[in-house]
């Protein structure tokens, strides 16, 4: 078998070096890589790619995870549909709305402070954006948590509290089970990346992006942008198939 | 060893436990796992003590019901699906793409925590009273009825299903962006396809299991009837979403098992595979159909005739890839220059074990005969075939065939032999009176049976206990490699394959410098068949 | 090796124009669910969200000018809750076909 060793290229695409630091004995170049360039990486091209793939990987991980409640919804939802479409009639269409607004705002800000990464914008509007991001986020979870209130004021939380006045009680508190399960999730997500937005922005602060390397700000933004992408679909299937039913 | 090699390149706990080497995070799967294994094995005796009299004299039927349960909870999740990715896939799979390390080294070592973690949560249901409801966790009794740490024992797998979705991501971005210049997709071991495979059942199918498992607790602590009937709920939809990944999980366990196969077989046949790409492709085949056969599971359980028509039929299809895979490695080995060193001992008995649990598989598949034989002793004995004379087999094979490179000493390979035997005997006299007495109609899951059964559980009593000795075997001679065992070249079989390019045992970089890939990594004849590159 | 996000560097007024868009769509299945439209309200509702997911995904998450790759990943995710959804409901809507059982 002829598998040589000779002093191999590398497989990175070149240019996307910025120059500190010492230089890969491996890589046959002999300027010195950027201090982010994790060794077992050939170069900052290779491993941006990794870490883009590898989120997507991992949002396909919550697709199917997040799934397995849409599954259920789907399923007794096409039981009892004028069950769930009564349960669903009790939420508050306009809290809903706000949210889903303030979600796709926060998708917004989001891009940009990834695109102001992007173009080595300075650290303060890196961060501005951020701060914008989370503060949306937030400001989600504020409201559901006057929801969840609501709920409990109403005895809409299943378990041996539940009533339902309506006319399909059974269908209302599986609605209900499956309302508190996902929207939760999706809350412990939300809280998550904020988190997640809170570490990216004190590296942001602390200039460590700019164009040669931005790839926690992506990455981290895919994230969000997933969490936004289960609201867009949460948001109609609990909060509007009862709408058509007139005020509550 | 006195030159510098991943063992001795840094000392100390610290070294160990903070180590971002995907090769000492192998090890440290191997210590974790070994143990899980004996405590699986340790409930597997007690089953098999159980059953030497028809009698349910030794346990009262509560406390049976926890030992299949452990038994089961532990092996699968604990073990087998793990075993080959976490130890052989963590230490291999880069050295065979020729990269330096995994794309995330970190998460890989996080992903070992997150397995100890989970590891914790289940033994501490384990050893706080156990759990009775089967691995299988079947609402409405784990959710309404069993009294027993159900929350914990779920807590503990949910928490290392992450482990594995970790291990198949990393896996994944490292076959896709690290290959080294030249590797290209159709040059690279089939042990790294059949990995690949495995890898996307990881990441497509334990997300499901996971949140269905929140489910059970979300119905047992906050009581969210998901699966209530009382609020229309349905318990088979827990068997749908368990199964959508429970499934695809017995081919979690197989496909590595096979890689490794694939790779003994071409090493002591002195041969490449026969039909490459067939067998590559087959692994991905296994993987993506293995996703679409899931009601097989459930057809007495309620399902519609018309959804378990479907189901059968594709579970048909499912078991065409792994005949292939048969097939191409029979062919691999006639006409081979065959020599039958321990690994492949392991490698002939995977085959023929393999191919009758396949077979009975093919037999499950078709509903009128499932409807007799399911939640009997032939199904036990199937999927035992599968998994002990199939996945447990590629395991020891594998370990057999690497622990030269991966410990640098040489086992004796007289002792090897001789356990290898140990464990076809012991396995066939096990499982293979189950086919027969679940044939006949005993029930599993219980702890008492009609007194005709007895001579044949006799059997498989003993032959449980010829098993366990076959599997104490390698753990005292590996461990007697370690300190008297020769040193270990480089290339003790004369294989081909990167990994056999570098020092046994390799250094902590795996290679000086970055190969560079000119042709297929198996090149043991000059290859006359079309469609091997 | 191309990189997944190809360093491209989308124009402010695009990602304007796709918040616009969205904005457009809530409003859109908010006022179409006031009203009983049968099963028209299912087609709408899903058709808009899987519209301004599609956009998040392409514009927002830059799949747009990524790797034929980050394609099919993202692609896959969403195909395999469809066999998740498609062979569960094959069970329960083809439930009590066979007259005088539940099967």
């Amino acid at each position: 078998m002829s598998e040589g060793y000779p002093q191999a290229p590398t497989a990175g695409v070149p240019g996307h070096m910025a120059i500190h630091g010492a230089g890969n004995p491996h890589d046959g170049h002999s300027h010195p890589d950027h201090p982010k360039l994790q060794h077992h990486f050939d170069d900052m091209g290779q491993q941006a790619e990794a870490s883009t793939l590898g989120m997507w990987v991992f949002l396909v991980t919550e697709i199917m995870f997040f799934g397995g409640l849409f599954m259920a919804y789907l399923l007794y939802r096409y039981r009892s549909p004028d069950g769930f479409a009564e349960a669903s009639n009790h939420l508050n269409v306009i809290w809903g709305a706000i949210n889903t607004i303030v979600l796709i705002v926060s998708s917004l800000t989001m891009a940009l402070a990834v695109r102001a990464a992007q173009t080595s914008a300075r650290p303060k509007v890196q961060v501005g954006w951020l701060i914008a991001t989370m503060i949306l986020g937030s400001a989600f979870l504020g409201v559901k948590v006057i929801e969840y209130a609501d709920k409990f004021t109403h005895h809409l939380v299943p378990g041996p509290d539940f009533q339902w006045p309506g006319e399909y009680p059974a269908a209302a508190e599986m609605f209900y089970s499956l309302y508190f399960c996902m929207t939760g999730l999706h809350a412990l997500h939300m809280i998550i990346g904020i988190g997640i937005m809170l570490v990216i922005t004190a590296m942001a602060w602390r200039r460590q992006f700019d164009a040669a390397y931005y790839t926690p700000v992506e990455v981290a933004g895919l994230y969000w942008h997933f969490v936004d992408i289960v609201w867009i679909f949460l948001f109609p299937l609990l909060y509007l198939i009862g709408y058509h039913y007139g005020a509550h | 060893m006195a030159t510098l090699n991943y063992l001795n390149n840094g000392h100390g706990l610290a070294s160990w436990l903070l180590t971002k080497d995907h090769k000492r995070i192998a090890l440290l799967y191997l210590a974790s796992i070994t143990v899980f294994f004996f405590i699986g094995g340790l409930f597997a005796f007690l089953i098999r003590l159980e059953l030497l009299t028809p009698a349910g004299d030794l346990m009262t039927a509560e406390n049976y019901n926890k030992m299949f349960t452990m038994h089961g909870v532990v092996m699968v999740f604990f073990f087998l699906i793990p075993s080959i990715p976490a130890v052989l896939g963590n230490f291999f799979i880069p050295i065979m793409l020729g990269a330096k390390d995994l794309a995330f080294p970190r998460i890989n070592l996080i992903s070992w925590y997150i397995y100890v973690l989970g590891g914790i949560f289940t033994l501490t249901a384990a050893l706080s009273g156990g759990v009775d409801t089967g691995w299988t966790f079947y609402t409405p009794y784990s959710t309404a009825a069993a009294n027993s740490h159900v929350v914990t024992a779920a807590l503990g797998v949910f928490i290392t299903g992450f482990s594995s979705i970790l291990t198949g991501l990393n896996f994944i971005v490292t076959i896709h962006r690290m290959r080294a210049p030249g590797m290209t997709w159709f040059r690279m071991p089939l042990f790294v396809w059949s990995h690949y495979a495995t890898s996307l059942i990881f990441i497509l199918g334990t997300p499901v299991i996971a949140i269905t498992i929140l489910l059970v607790a979300a119905e047992r602590v906050l009581h969210f009837g998901i699966f209530d009937p009382a609020l229309g709920g349905d318990p088979i939809l827990f068997q749908h979403l368990f199964w959508f990944y429970s499934h695809p999980a017995v081919y979690i366990m197989i496909l590595p098992a096979m890689g490794v196969v694939s790779e003994i077989v071409q090493a002591f046949a002195r041969k490449n595979i026969f039909g490459y790409s067939f067998v590559a492709f087959s692994s991905l085949a296994i993987g993506i159909i293995g996703f679409f056969v899931w009601g097989h599971h459930i057809f007495v359980a309620g399902q519609s005739v018309y959804a378990g028509m479907i189901f059968s039929i594709l579970s048909f299809i499912v078991a065409i890839p792994s005949a292939i895979k048969v097939f191409n490695w029979t062919a691999t080995i006639y006409r081979g220059s065959v020599s039958l060193e321990s690994p492949m001992l392991y490698a002939f008995g995977f085959v023929g074990l393999f191919t009758i649990g396949g077979l009975t598989g093919l037999f499950l598949a078709a509903m009128g005969l499932d409807i007799h034989v399911h939640d009997t002793y032939f199904i036990v004995a199937h999927f035992h075939y599968i998994m002990v004379g199939g996945a447990i087999m590629g395991y020891l094979g594998g370990m057999h065939y690497w622990w030269p490179k991966i410990s640098g000493k040489m086992y004796p390979e007289a002792w090897a032999k001789f356990a290898a035997l140990i464990v076809f005997v012991g396995f066939n006299l096990t499982f293979f009176p189950q086919f027969l007495v679940g044939y006949l109609g005993m029930p599993r899951r219980y702890h008492m049976y009609p007194p005709e059964f007895q001579v044949l559980n006799v059997m498989s009593t003993l032959g449980a206990t010829v098993l366990s000795v076959g599997y104490v075997l390698p753990m005292v001679y590996f461990t007697y490699s370690i300190f008297k065992g020769k040193p270990a070249p480089a290339n003790p079989w004369g294989a081909k394959g990167l990994e056999w390019e570098i020092p046994s045992p390799p250094p902590t970089e795996n290679f000086p410098v970055t190969p560079i890939v000119t042709h297929g990594t198996h090149q043991y004849a000059p290859s006359k068949e079309v469609g091997v590159v | 090796m191309s990189s997944t996000n190809d360093h491209h560097v989308a124009p402010v007024s695009l990602y304007l124009t796709i918040f616009g868009a969205l904005m457009v769509g809530t409003i859109l299945t908010v006022v179409v669910a006031r009203f009983d439209l049968g099963p028209l309200n299912n087609i709408v509702m899903l058709t808009v969200a899987c519209a301004k997911a599609l956009l998040v995904v392409l514009y927002f998450m830059h799949v747009r000018w990524g790797t034929r790759l980050t394609w099919v990943v993202a692609g896959s995710g969403f195909f395999w809750l469809l066999i998740l959804f498609s062979l569960t409901m094959a069970d329960y809507m083809s439930r009590g076909w066979i007259a005088g059982t539940l099967r």
